[in-house]
This record gives structure tokens, sequence and C-alpha cells, in this order.
């Protein structure tokens, strides 16, 4: 089956007769390509790209040194995913800063974030709502539901980000150039297919939402080139058995009904117009920045990283002069090795020969 | 950090079921479901939600896939 995929693979690259590059656009894609070795099975001709997929990565370091902020000076519970942790803000991060007493607690979901400010009655109870389209219905619903509980010490520091939007970004821009994309599976869960359909009609580019396993990502390669060959561009779904064109509609309302749409700022890119979410006026109550007077400052990328470009396929991580020297997972320099699902880190990790 | 792992649901109670998430028992909230679920369906469990009904045979596919991947996920994400 996957050798038939394989072969298909080559034929078609063969008749397409140029090298080709596809971008993939979810951290989980990053490392799976990786660890199934998909890039062995490819032709040379055919090259895949690590584009903005990681939501730990793009987090930006101002929004790091607010929440840093909250939880050492201001007498909040600052309650995040495990995730978070580790990355960077101007001089420390959560981790750092909950070793020098801050009060941070790593929770797996948002509703449990709320289960600590039902408990803690007299503490304000700040969850960090990191994450993409797959994150943001429940975070979303984990407000509406301490309304419904009438948690009143419960509120959100809300940098949530819009994969579409970024997306947009790259290709207004002008420097990526990429045939296809590969479409991230559990973010189009929730948005389903609609909203990236100007990637087909204005820019011309195929795009596939594939599934995680070997075979669902080889045959997403195969759908895009087949989609080149024939000179179409289109937005398909492989990951049939959880994506639908309309996405999870419920999932939707939810984000609706909490928040609105706003320019939010990407590590690594800067400002993308309309690319995130902040609360809208029903729940504003909740809303950590009006609560706390939160004002993010602007921090400076370090001048040596490349992530901008690694994040726009521009350049390769191994093409970062940083690259395995200074920036590694445990000292990261920049936002691509912050995560294990950043491009950097993924590099690192499984191209040895290359550190 | 986006991934959504496939778990079964052995028990519904109104908006909450438990589920079993590769041999852990957990609770989760059926809030953003699209679709009704019944006890012993398949859904995609992230952070604590059930985000979308998945088939009995493509949920132990990746399964399959998964577990070597969370192993080395230590961070949890
Ligand atoms: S290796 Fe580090 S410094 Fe270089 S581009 Fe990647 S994250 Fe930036």
């Amino acid at each position: 089956m996957l050798e038939n995929i394989r072969r298909k693979i080559h034929e078609v690259s063969r008749s397409i007769g140029r090298p080709v590059r596809l971008m993939e656009v979810c951290g989980t894609y990053t490392v799976a390509i990786f660890r199934h070795g998909i890039r062995s099975l490819l032709p040379e001709s055919l090259s895949l790209l690590s584009g903005p997929g990681c939501p730990v990565c793009v987090t930006s370091a101002g929004d790091i040194e607010a929440v840093i902020d909250l939880a050492k000076n201001r007498g909040v519970v600052l309650t995040t995913f495990g995730d978070m942790m580790r990355v960077p803000g101007r001089n420390q991060s959560l981790g750092e800063a909950r070793a020098e007493g801050a009060d941070v607690r790593v929770v797996y979901s948002p509703l449990d974030a709320l289960g600590i400010a039902a408990e803690n009655s007299d503490r304000d109870i700040v969850f960090f709502a990191t994450g993409f389209e797959t994150t943001s219905p429940l975070t979303a619903a984990t407000v509406y539901e301490a309304e419904q509980r009438g948690t009143e010490n419960f509120y959100l520091y809300s940098v949530h980000k819009l994969v579409p939007p970024a997306l947009r970004a790259l290709m207004s821009s002008g420097e990526v150039k990429v045939d296809g994309f590969i479409l991230p599976g559990h973010v189009s869960t929730i948005i389903g297919s609609r909203p990236y359909g100007f990637l087909a009609d204005e820019y011309k580019k195929p795009a596939v939402i594939t599934g995680f396993k070997a075979r669902d990502i080889l045959e997403g390669i195969l759908m895009l080139l087949e989609q080149i060959v024939s000179g179409e561009a289109r937005v398909q779904i492989q990951y049939t058995s959880v994506v639908r064109e309309e996405g999870n509609p419920k999932a939707l309302s939810m984000i609706r009904k909490v928040f609105e749409i706003a320019d939010a700022q990407w590590r690594g890119l800067g400002i993308i117009p309309q690319s995130g979410l902040r609360f809208g006026t029903e729940f504003s109550k909740r809303d950590a920045v009006k609560r706390f007077g939160i004002e993010p400052p602007q921090i400076e990328e370090p001048p040596a990283c490349s992530c901008g470009d690694v994040l726009k396929g521009i350049k390769l991580p191994t093409a970062c002069s940083l690259f395995g020297k200074r920036c590694r997972p445990e000292t990261p320099v920049g936002a691509c090795m912050v995560s294990t699902e950043g491009s950097c880190a993924a590099y690192y990790k499984y191209m040895p020969q290359d550190k | 950090m986006c991934l959504a792992i496939p778990s079964r649901i052995i028990k519904k109670d109104d908006l909450m079921a438990t589920v079993d998430v590769m041999g852990a028992r957990l609770e989760v909230s059926l809030m953003i479901m699209p679709e009704e679920v019944r006890e012993g369906d398949f859904v995609l469990v992230h952070a604590g939600f059930a985000i979308q009904k998945v088939d009995r045979q493509s949920a132990h596919e990746v399964l399959q896939l998964l577990a070597p991947l969370l192993e080395q996920e230590e961070e949890g994400s």
C-alpha cells in the first residue's frame, strides 16, 4: 500500500519535471514526517518545508513577560499548558519564574484551571490561553462554564492565534515560494476546509488537509502533486474521518460567543493583521487584559536568529549559524527551538549528522 | 500542541463523559461536540474536551501511531 503510493509520487514528480516545494503547517506533522522517515521515501525534486504550525513557538516573548509579571508581581495564580513552561521571555521562562516562587501551575485542561479557581476563591486565577483553533473553542467553553457556575475569580489571557490569516500573510509577503500546502488536521476539525479557500482561489495553490499517519501524509502529498500536474488548485480533504467541509459548528459558535478577531503578535513573524482572538464584549469581565491592565512589552527578536525565515520556508534550520551551537532545545535562542514541535527543534532531534 | 487523541466513551452523563485514553480514565466535557455520542463511541479528545467523533477503525490506527509519539512528548502538548 505504502509502496504503491510512494511509486505513484515518484511517477507524478517525474512528469512534473521541476522541483516542487510543499509546506506543512502543523507541528505534529513536522515531528511525524521525521519519525516516519517520510523524506527518505520522496524523490529529490520534492522538498517539504515547515511553516508556522507550532502555536507554542509563535507565542510572543512579550506575552510570556506579561504572564510572568502576573504571577510574580500581581498575586495571581497563573495556570498554563505544560508546553509553555520552557518558552523564554526577555530574561526567563515561566518555569524559571516558578522556581523563584511565582505561583505558576500546569494544567491539562482549561477546565482544571476553572476548578483551581473554585477551590481558591480568595485568589485571582488566570489561564494563559495559547493555541490555534483546535484549542480556542475549549477556552471559550471554559469561560462560558465559569459564567454558568458563577466562578467570579477566573480570568483568561487570550493569545490565541488563527492559522488561515498567517498563511495569507505568508502568501501576500511574496517571499514564500511554495507549490502547495499540507494543512493541519486538528485545526481543520474545528474550522473545516472553507477558510483556506483563498489559497486556491486567489493564489492558485493546491492544498490538502491530511491526517498524521505515514499513509495519510503520503496520500496528501500525492493529491497535491496530482493537482499540480493537472494545473488545478483546490482545497481537498484527505483526513475525511474527522474533517468536514463546515468544521465543527458548535465549536465555532462558542469561539464567536466569547472572542472577536484582532491583530496579533507572532514570535518570529511580527504583527499579522486579524490573526488572533481577543475578548468580545459579552464576557469581557473575564478578560485578564482589562482586569490587570496588561500591556505586553515589545521584545526584539534575537538578531542572529533566522526563525522568521524558517517559518516562511525561506531557510532551513541548518542554515542558521546558531543552530546546534548556541541554540539548542535546552537553551533555545529563537522561537523555532522552544517546543519539541518547532522546526529547529525537530531538525535538531532527528538529524544528528547536522549537529 | 494541537494533538487530539482518539478515546472511547465509557460512561456518559449529560455534558460530561468518562473516556478511556490509551488505558487511562479521564473526565471530558462534551460541550462542543457537534453531534450526539453514545457509550462505546470514539471521540477525539483535546485538553479535556471531546471535539469530534471518529470511527473505530481510524481511532485504532491513529492510536498505534501515537503511542511512540506521546512517549517522547513528556512536556504534554
Ligand atoms: S536554530 Fe535557533 S537561532 Fe537559529 S533559526 Fe532556529 S530558533 Fe532561531
